[in-house]
């Protein structure tokens, strides 16, 4: 069932304080974090401080790619204030030069035979203070032979292009990867009939996520008992620490990775960086806690991009607008190591799912992905495991199409929706959307704008030269990563354990194997405990961050800690209920059967002046006094919740931009967004998500991207150059919901991290490209900046890779 | 974090004080005053003075806007935020206001100097194109007192200006004509950032024709000041949308941007035309009382 | 060189390098870890402080220059165990998700109502542009902005009233 209650924009004052519901469950509640980080008190991981406690700075290669002759590290290491100077050479001694990447890959922790994209880690110093590490970075002398760097993605594959990794053995071109989904003779018989064909060379340029705070870490290895603590900036600690006990040999017992308060990840905290090995590495040499942490060069520079996709697109349709076939190309630049964090079987991340939101006859998708002189990742940026890339494909082309069929974009997509009936529907390239009501979201999002207005609006301004431009975007997710069956990273499948105790008093507290970075888990999950035993969520503390304390699991990225561990925190407290239901059968003494659940006690059906509360049931549980038979003492529970299928999420976004005709700039006028992620937990969070992701979307779309020379030297290395929108380029958002739950979730819920960075980025191109109508524009790359977008209107738009 | 390179500091407590640092520390030595454009240099480690000298206590003497009947005199050590709220610069030079509510952001504008501006010879930095489309001077002071330059002869090309070892740049003075105004515009690719380009123009008007013009560019070309071609063009002539492009694409013509990341020469070239018309049209109805407070 | 400074009222002097930039005096030298650093340009905003009640970013200005200043940060914003305005607007406004911007806004939204009580949502964005949020998307800043605004013209009229009151007995 879908439900389109009314959307509240409404904005909280001190006499309404309408986010203040104090709700014992679901709605809008002030989050628990907060009182800390508006004191200033949040505790992140530059502000942990260890006594004795030593600075590391990593010296980093000037060439993209070049052999390393000689390292000369005596200067550095006479530093007075230096304790240790560490090079590629040293690690490898140690077996420790290189490291597994997420994609089974491998990554050179510090370089050892050369250097294979600008900024590559080549050595590293330890200090007594983080000025000092700084100064003997300068003091270290590299000598390097240059090599001819690869850096157009399409030349990779030539074969007059050196061979990046000629680390691995036998390796003789630079391909990281083929992958293929889809029907490709179905599609090319579907392609060949078919009354309109459209093909548009699509680009995502590569950009990064650029949280406020860097990545990393404080290693501590205790000299006596040998166990290592890092406090760390991981989005996902548990497989963090497994992978360390693979890398480094110590035992996984004798790790604790501890996520304290975490800046902003955004998947820029999901891989394992060299810079965090080293602090490892140098707290195991030196016997001291060694904190590193990046500046924002080193940040953007080096840690995990996203997207740097080449796509192919091209759609076929009747001549009424029935999309009949997808089918893409993709050329996908990996940079030097495959570093991508997506499941094993999953090369492309969910990109399959390119066949967006409509029910076609066919599709297919062939991709080269190849190595080139650049930093690697690939997944990050709240894109879902490379659906941002797959909407952002499908929403230009079916914009494509409609300017061929001169059709109202909304109309050709509401003529195409996947119908409610279909649910659950499998897709041409086998991904099965659980649930979906398309029409009412797209409908709703065209009332709150004003759809018909706003064309008429832009009739009349073209007719006088004025460029205004409408662009909608409709997407669907799939998060919530996923059923183990299919989905592991590094052979850890992705279930997540949650663990719940209730104590004496009725007080709770939950262990989570997720951890947030802003997404409020603190509150959200006490919620869901709070929904399903009626304990107020204030009574609830919220355990995350920390392996020592909290069951395993694998991390907060591709919008599944809602999904998955949402899902495990309803069961857990599910299963606390139900043995808590047996336990108030002996304190009422009614039969099970006779006794109701109504949030927050047990009643006897028919009597409900007979009735004990949950805390009433903790305090027996634990007390004295014999419990029913078989039933032990304590109210505690454990979880490890397996999904069965992805989640589906969905929304329509139309954005209202305004063109400059002389100086080619473009201002967001008003942007509407209307998602639906299944039943809401607090409204409040979905907005502040939906919110921070638009934002993203209006970045990526109009100027952030990070770019290259042709020796390969990163353009885009300080917030100077990479551009992040401030409050100035961005509309007061306007959103709206439905809600659809999913079928298979325990409450319903589908995730809403990544919908509004993965739908946004089509909504503004589209509305630029339809500003530029009267120039005959039917696309233009990302990112649309002021001099990108005059080109396009000279007709020289040139695609930014 | 990234952080600079290790110096000796000095805090001056008068101008004389300040010379005397320069003269006897040498040219290792550099004034620091918002820090704005020096530290994030000396944190990339791309500058590495020996000595800083501190002269943000010398406000009394370096910190103010004066206005005479014919002369604007504005102290080295004005900050930014003061230049964009003072209401009787906007009413004498509204180009001023035009150009600091886009220059970097509130919170740098507090610190930020004129000075600071004027001395880094940044060529995409804008004070230096409103002081030019101004055809104002700069006071250079050193052990032997003060001379004064003209913006043409201050700017020697990118980071480079005629301030040489031992000297401080203390104030600015900008002649006031009546019957005059100017406007300024500016196109970035986000809120703070550097100019993709952007030009001021002051007009000085004589009944329904104009005396005397300016144009100033900014992100364009090295050193591109004082462009006479332009000024020529405008001396004599009605104000018209058939001048003002004429003059645009003399603007145009004296352009020779780079590609870069902000955009392509051609569109630089095309904007040097296009900011130069825009700032044209609004100083000339500023000057002549027409301005309808449009932006363009 | 010894800096002395005053930090939310109180003097503090640390023994510091030249070189010492005022954020990681506040941070490393005297343990006040709430003012933050996000880069190292002054692009982003993070690192927002007071000086002498002017806000300025702390990661571009060095600790010796603040010396003899009175320098104020988020740890000072509470007062007496009572918040400020602003941060209880920031928390009834979901003005804060990972709330590692959240010091700098807030010590520039104190300093822009100080001046201005009654801030349009256009002179907000003005006031905060020079600071970058990634959670936000800068709405429920804005309206958390509001929220202090409203709060404290609230606190005002009753204060107003009461001493009026007091005046008439």
């Amino acid at each position: 069932m879908t439900v389109t209650d009314d959307n509240t924009n409404a904005v909280p004052t001190p006499d309404n304080n309408l986010n203040d519901n104090k709700p014992v469950g679901y709605g809008r509640m002030l989050r628990k974090e907060d009182p800390r980080f508006v004191r200033g008190l949040g505790q992140y991981c530059d502000d942990v401080e260890l006594p004795g406690m030593l600075h590391l700075a990593i010296l980093r290669s000037p060439m993209a790619h070049a052999r390393i002759v000689n390292i000369d590290k005596s200067a550095a290491e006479a530093h007075p204030k230096v304790k240790a100077v560490i090079t590629g050479a040293d690690l490898a001694e140690q077996g420790l030069a290189w490291m597994p990447t997420l994609s089974n890959d491998v990554q050179a922790v510090l370089a050892t035979d050369k250097v294979r994209f600008q900024h590559q880690e080549v050595a590293f110093v330890v200090a007594e203070d983080r000025y000092s590490a700084r100064d003997a970075l300068e003091l270290i002398d590299v000598e390097y032979e240059y090599i001819k760097p690869v850096v157009d993605v399409r030349k990779a594959m030539d074969p007059e292009s050196a061979i990046i990794r000629d680390d691995l053995e036998g390796k003789e071109d630079n391909y990281c990867f083929k992958w293929e989904t889809g029907d490709k003779e179905a599609t090319e018989a579907v392609f060949a009939n078919a009354d309109v064909t459209v093909k548009e060379e699509v680009v995502y340029p590569r950009v990064h996520p650029a949280p406020m705070e860097t990545c990393g870490c404080v290693a501590d290895v205790d000299r006596v008992s040998g166990k290592l603590t890092l406090w760390s900036t991981t989005q996902a600690p548990h497989a963090h620490r497994t992978v360390y006990a693979l890398v480094s040999g110590l035992p996984e017992h004798k790790i604790r990775v501890i996520a304290p308060d975490i800046g902003g990840g955004f998947g820029n905290k999901v891989p394992i960086y060299p810079g965090y090995v080293c602090a490892i590495v140098a707290s195991l040499v030196i016997g001291k806690p060694v904190k590193w942490m990046e500046d924002r060069t080193e940040n953007l520079v080096s840690t995990g991009f996203a997207r740097d996709y080449v796509m192919q697109g091209e759609i076929a349709a009747t001549k009424d607008g029935k999309i009949q076939a997808i089918r893409t190309h993709v050329l996908a630049d990996h940079g030097a190591f495959n570093g991508t964090a997506a499941p094993l079987k999953y090369p492309a991340g969910f990109f399959g799912v390119f066949t967006g939101s409509y029910d076609i006859d066919a599709a297919y998708c062939d991709m080269d992905a190849v190595y080139t002189n650049k930093a690697p990742g690939g997944v990050a940026y709240a894109c879902s495991f490379r659906i941002t890339e797959a909407v952002y494909l499908v929403e230009r082309i079916v914009d494509c199409l409609a300017y061929e069929l001169d059709m109202d974009p909304a109309e050709l997509r509401l003529k195409n929706f996947i119908q409610p009936e279909q649910f659950p529907y499998e897709s041409k390239t086998g991904w099965v959307y659980d649930s979906g009501d398309y029409e009412p979201a797209m409908r709703k999002a065209m009332d709150m704008i004003g759809y018909d207005d706003l064309r008429a609006e832009q009739a009349e301004k073209r007719a006088k030269g004025e460029l205004m431009g409408i662009g909608i975007s409709f997407f669907t997710e799939a998060v919530g990563a996923g059923p183990r069956k299919d989905m592991d990273i590094l052979g850890l499948g992705m279930a997540d354990g949650c663990e719940l105790r209730i104590h004496p008093t009725g007080k709770a507290v939950v262990r989570l194997s997720v951890k947030t970075q802003g997404q409020g888990h603190e509150t959200t999950f006490a919620q869901i405990i709070a929904e399903e035993l009626g304990i107020a969520p204030d009574d609830i503390d919220v355990v995350h961050g920390d392996t020592d304390n909290t069951p395993f699991g694998l991390g907060t990225y591709g919008s599944r800690s809602t999904p998955v561990s949402g899902a495990a925190a309803a069961l857990v407290a599910r299963k606390i209920r139900e043995k808590a239901h047996i336990i108030s059968s002996g304190m009422l003494e009614a039969s099970v059967a006779d006794i109701e659940w109504v949030k927050g006690s047990f009643q006897v059906k028919g009597d409900p002046e007979k009735s004990v509360t949950i805390q009433d049931v903790a305090m027996r549980a634990h007390g004295a006094g014999d419990l029913p038979q078989g039933i032990e003492g304590g109210l505690d529970a454990s979880v490890c919740y397996n999904p069965d299928n992805l989640t589906y999420p969905f929304g329509a976004y139309i954005c209202v931009v305004d063109v400059d005709p002389g100086t080619a700039e473009v201002k967001v006028r008003r942007f509407v967004a209307v998602d639906d992620c299944g039943t809401q937990i607090n409204p409040m969070i979905i907005e502040g998500q939906v919110h921070g992701g638009l934002t993203d979307g209006v970045g990526m779309a109009l100027m952030e991207m990070i770019s290259f020379d042709e020796e390969g030297n990163c353009l885009n290395s300080t917030l100077m150059d990479y551009l992040i929108p401030t409050a100035m380029e961005v509309p007061d958002w306007e959103t709206g919901h439905t809600v659809t739950p999913s079928p298979h979730h325990p409450i319903g819920a589908k995730g809403i991290g990544e919908s509004a960075t993965v739908g946004s980025p089509p909504a503004v191109v589209n509305a630029v490209v339809d500003a530029l109508k009267p120039y005959g524009i039917r696309h233009a790359d990302m990112p649309l900046t002021p001099s990108r977008v005059w080109e396009a209107m000279q007709g020289n738009h040139t695609p930014p890779i | 974090m990234q952080v600079p390179a290790p110096f000796e500091y000095e805090r001056a407590t008068s101008v004389d004080h300040a010379i005397e640092l320069l003269n006897r520390l040498g040219s290792e030595a550099r004034i620091i005053a918002g820090g704005h454009s020096l530290l994030p240099m000396m944190k990339l480690r791309m500058a590495a003075p020996e000595y800083i000298i501190d002269i943000n206590d010398l406000s009394a003497e370096l910190q103010y806007i004066n206005i005479s009947d014919n002369e604007i005199r504005i102290g080295a050590l004005t900050r930014h935020q003061q230049l964009l709220e003072s209401d009787e610069l906007a009413a004498a030079l509204p180009i001023f206001r035009d150009a600091e509510k886009v220059i970097a952001d509130p919170v740098v504008r507090n610190k930020g100097t004129l000075g600071g501006s004027l001395c880094q010879a940044d060529p995409s930095e804008d004070l230096s194109a409103v002081c030019d489309a101004l055809d104002a001077s700069c006071v250079i002071k050193g052990l032997d007192g003060e001379r004064m330059v003209s913006m043409h002869d201050f700017h020697r090309g990118p980071y480079e200006t005629a301030v040489a070892d031992g000297e401080m740049l203390t104030e600015v003075r900008i002649p006031l004509r009546p019957n005059s105004s100017s406007a300024y515009h500016k196109v970035e690719r986000r809120a703070g950032d550097w100019a993709v380009a952007s030009a001021g123009a002051a007009v000085t008007m004589d009944g329904d024709v104009i005396a005397d013009g300016r144009v100033g560019l900014c992100a364009v070309g090295p050193n591109l000041t004082n462009i006479e071609p332009i000024s020529e063009a405008l001396r004599g002539q009605a104000p018209s949308e058939e001048l003002y492009a004429r003059v645009g694409q003399i603007a145009a013509d004296n352009s020779s941007p780079n590609t870069d990341t902000r955009g392509t020469a051609a569109y630089k070239t095309h904007l040097a035309k296009e900011l130069t018309i825009r700032s044209l049209r609004k100083a000339v109805a500023r000057a002549t009382g027409t301005d309808t407070g449009a932006v363009a | 060189m010894q800096v002395t400074m005053t930090i939310n009222g109180e003097e503090v002097s640390r023994e510091v390098e030249p070189r010492t930039l005022l954020v990681h005096f506040l941070r490393d030298h005297v343990g006040l870890t709430g003012t933050h650093w996000g880069c190292d340009t002054s692009n982003c905003g993070t690192c927002v402080v007071w000086i002498d009640e002017e806000p300025v970013k702390s990661c571009t200005h060095l600790a010796a220059m603040a010396g003899g200043h009175a320098v104020r940060t988020v740890e000072g914003l509470e007062v007496d165990g009572e918040l400020d305005p602003v941060q209880e607007g920031f928390i009834q406004c979901h003005g804060l998700q990972c709330g590692f911007c959240t010091p700098g806004m807030m010590m520039t939204a104190r300093a822009l109502l100080d001046r201005n009580p009654d801030p349009d949502e256009a002179t907000i964005r003005e006031a905060i542009s020079g600071q970058i949020c990634r959670c936000t998307g800068y709405s429920t800043i804005i309206r958390s902005i509001q929220w202090a605004a409203s709060k404290e013209r609230e606190t005002a009229v009753e204060l107003a009233g009461a001493s009026n009151e007091g005046a008439s007995a």
